[in-house]
């Protein structure tokens, strides 16, 4: 009898503060993992961002710092910077990349800066309590788009993915999901890989994971996660959008 | 030569870079923006010989969040901007004080409000010197008022902010920042200070460390509050900085910062050519303001003429600080125009 | 025989494992734990392959996964 499935090393044995079905728990510990494969606990560093994703630091076994809400990517960039040495992830939700620190996502990227972005797709605002995102889809109810989003008003959902793809200084880009299964394992390799060009200094790695919000979407936890393949995939596609084989500058 | 050290012709801006640079500071993020630009432009050519890292961000709050990042691994690191710019990164400055990250900001003050002009002014004195973000909290703000001061400031604001763990901010102005005076580019000597066993350097052989403002917990933030609070109580005792020239047999006394200090030395001096007893008090820390210095002037001195490149900010400081019996009195000139010393020596006159 | 271990208090009762476990072996218990949650319980009929699927799908690594070599 071998264990073969147990709580990574980097995800302290504390409980989660995630509603019931969310699928941030599952992302902590896709990255928990890739932390402990790569054996990097000792020398990565976290930058919390503001959302549902805040509480990292009482959850992962590293240093954590917490950055203003939107500015994660340029904070993880201050810290890479400053100690090269260091492996620097943040989690940061559709809110905090895809509305207010959108700016300073695209300039990471571009700036090939050498740190992983997870960036947690719920098409929400879970931590404030359920208004529209940047990836709230067309037609969909929340606490600010009552009558369903609608585009003369509220614009379109965002595919930040395929945005970051077409930035030069992207090495690597993917949008997975963890709705099922094999979605999962998909999503499991591709934020390892994410770290691997990382970990290679091959600069900017960004993986997009489609997640549930059923307390938000007002849906129970199996709902929610039928609902992220049913209408989140068909409008974000999964795959691996980009990947930099061999680093253009060694 | 001075002791050793050359007499270099230098602007204020690339003082203030040569300080930073001369501090051990070898990282920078900023944004270009009229009238500091020199100091982006001096630390880009500079910084990567020496192994440092120049990065011109997409705006200054990604700046202020660049610096951020920077500042909790131990590292010294700075960015500059001008007053607008300062004001997008009031934000981020709240993190800092509420993070206890130590940081150097320089403002090379421009005249405001809104897009106002790039002239000198020191419209910005509030905002600097009562925390100017969200929160309670100050950040330690030195007032050059020459090139000499731009240098020597810059590296105390960088052991002022280690020493206490909080943002400390140069503010400057275009007039010093533009205008090149004789520089002695002497390294401070270090001050001894308490190693960083804060920074987050990757948790090896230690337990994680945890550097945010967020404290959920009952009662946590009111303990924050009062600890950031013993922080400031303990920055006036301890860091007050002034200068008086004439201040001793004075009975009228000009209370002025900065580039305003240097017109009313001016205007002091020509006073004291008609007979005028008249002092200058200059205060180099606005914060910790030197309230205690004013006051004991006051005891003999019962007027008092504040001469600001605003309408009227640093006065209110001013009369907070002298005996209750002593007379402030205020001149102004709200940015765009600089008074000649003849102006204040007009008002001199009126009061003495 | 390869088995499971449902940490109970740390279930949330979210039923995603119920869901994707290939031999349909979990299911929502009848009883709550401290925080409320009706945790699942594992029907062991033998039939666990060891394939840790339960564990990696749940958001609160509640279930450890041992495997018969």
């Amino acid at each position: 009898m071998e264990l073969v499935f147990k709580r990574p090393e980097c995800l302290i044995d504390v409980p989660f503060h995630f509603c019931p079905g969310c699928h941030h728990g599952i992302a902590h510990r896709l990255v928990a993992e890739a932390i402990d494969h790569f054996k990097i606990r000792e020398k990565t560093i976290g930058v919390a961002s503001v959302g549902c994703s805040v509480f990292m630091y009482d959850y992962f076994n590293i240093d954590v710092l917490e950055a203003p809400h939107g500015r994660a990517s340029a904070v993880a960039s201050g810290v890479k910077r400053a100690k090269k040495d260091a492996i620097v992830f943040t989690i940061q939700g559709d809110g905090d990349l895809g509305a207010i620190g959108i700016a300073e996502g695209i300039h990471t990227a571009n700036r090939g800066e050498n740190i992983t972005l997870i960036f947690a797709n719920n098409g929400i605002y879970g931590m404030t309590g359920g208004q529209m995102a940047p990836t709230t889809l067309l037609g969909q109810k929340t606490t600010t788009s009552p009558y369903g989003r609608d585009f003369t008003y509220d614009g379109y959902p965002i595919r930040m993915a395929e945005m970051m793809a077409t930035l030069e200084g992207s090495a690597f880009v993917a949008r997975v999901a963890v709705n099922n299964p094999g979605n999962l394992m998909k999503a499991k390799k591709a934020v390892r890989k994410a770290f691997q060009m990382q970990v290679e200094e091959m600069g900017f790695s960004f993986v997009e994971i489609l997640m549930s919000c059923p307390t938000n979407w007002g849906l129970s936890s199996l709902e929610a996660n039928r609902r992220v393949g049913e209408e989140m995939i068909p409008y974000f596609p999964l795959g691996i959008l980009k990947e930099r084989k061999m680093a253009d500058y060694l | 030569m001075n002791n050793g050290f050359e007499k270099i012709l230098v602007r204020g801006n690339e003082a203030v870079a040569m300080g930073a640079i001369d501090a051990g500071c070898l990282l920078f993020f900023g944004y270009p923006i009229t009238p500091q630009n020199e100091i982006p432009e001096y630390l880009s050519k500079h910084l990567p010989p020496l192994g440092g890292e120049f990065i011109q961000a997409e705006s200054e709050i990604a700046s202020i969040n660049l610096l951020l990042g920077a500042s909790a691994t131990g590292a010294r690191a700075m960015s500059s901007s001008s007053s607008p710019g300062i004001s997008l990164m009031q934000e981020g400055l709240s993190y800092m004080a509420g993070s206890e990250l130590p940081v150097v900001i320089v403002n090379i003050s421009r005249s405001g409000p809104g897009l106002g002009g790039i002239s000198a002014s020191q419209g910005d004195y509030f905002q600097a010197t009562r925390g100017g973000g969200h929160g309670d909290y100050r950040m330690i703000v030195l007032a050059p008022s020459t090139v000499q001061e731009m240098y020597d400031l810059t590296c105390l604001a960088f052991d002022l902010s280690d020493k206490y763990r909080n943002p400390a901010m140069i503010l400057g102005d275009a007039l010093i920042g533009q205008m090149k005076e004789p520089l002695i580019r002497q390294k401070p000597e270090k001050m001894d200070l308490p190693p960083k066993d804060w920074a987050l350097t990757g948790a090896r052989g230690r337990k994680p460390n945890k550097i945010k403002s967020l404290y959920l917990q009952e009662g946590e933030l009111t303990e924050h509050n009062w600890k950031l609070y013993q922080k400031y109580e303990r920055m006036k005792k301890e860091e007050v900085r002034f200068e008086t020239v004439n201040a001793e047999d004075a009975r009228f006394v000009i209370v002025a910062f900065g580039s305003m200090a240097r017109v009313s030395k001016t205007a002091m001096e020509m006073a004291r050519e008609e007979g005028m007893k008249v002092g200058l008090f200059r205060p180099i820390t606005l914060f910790p303001y030197p309230e205690k210095g004013l006051h004991d002037i006051s005891k003999q001195v019962k007027k008092f003429l504040t001469v600001e490149l605003n309408t009227g900010q640093m006065v209110e400081d001013v009369k907070l600080s002298v005996d209750r019996d002593a007379q402030v009195y205020f001149y102004g000139k709200p940015p765009g125009a600089l008074p000649p010393p003849e102006e204040i020596l007009e008002e001199i006159k009126k009061y003495y | 025989m390869s088995k499971i271990e449902i940490d109970k208090e740390r279930c949330k009762g979210c039923a995603l494992c119920t869901v994707s476990c290939p031999k349909e072996q979990i299911r929502i218990g009848k009883e709550i734990n401290r925080q409320g949650y009706f945790y699942v319980v594992w029907d062991d009929n033998g039939s666990c392959t060891g394939c840790a699927i339960c564990g990696e799908i749940c958001p609160d690594v509640a279930i450890k996964v041992w495997k018969d070599k």
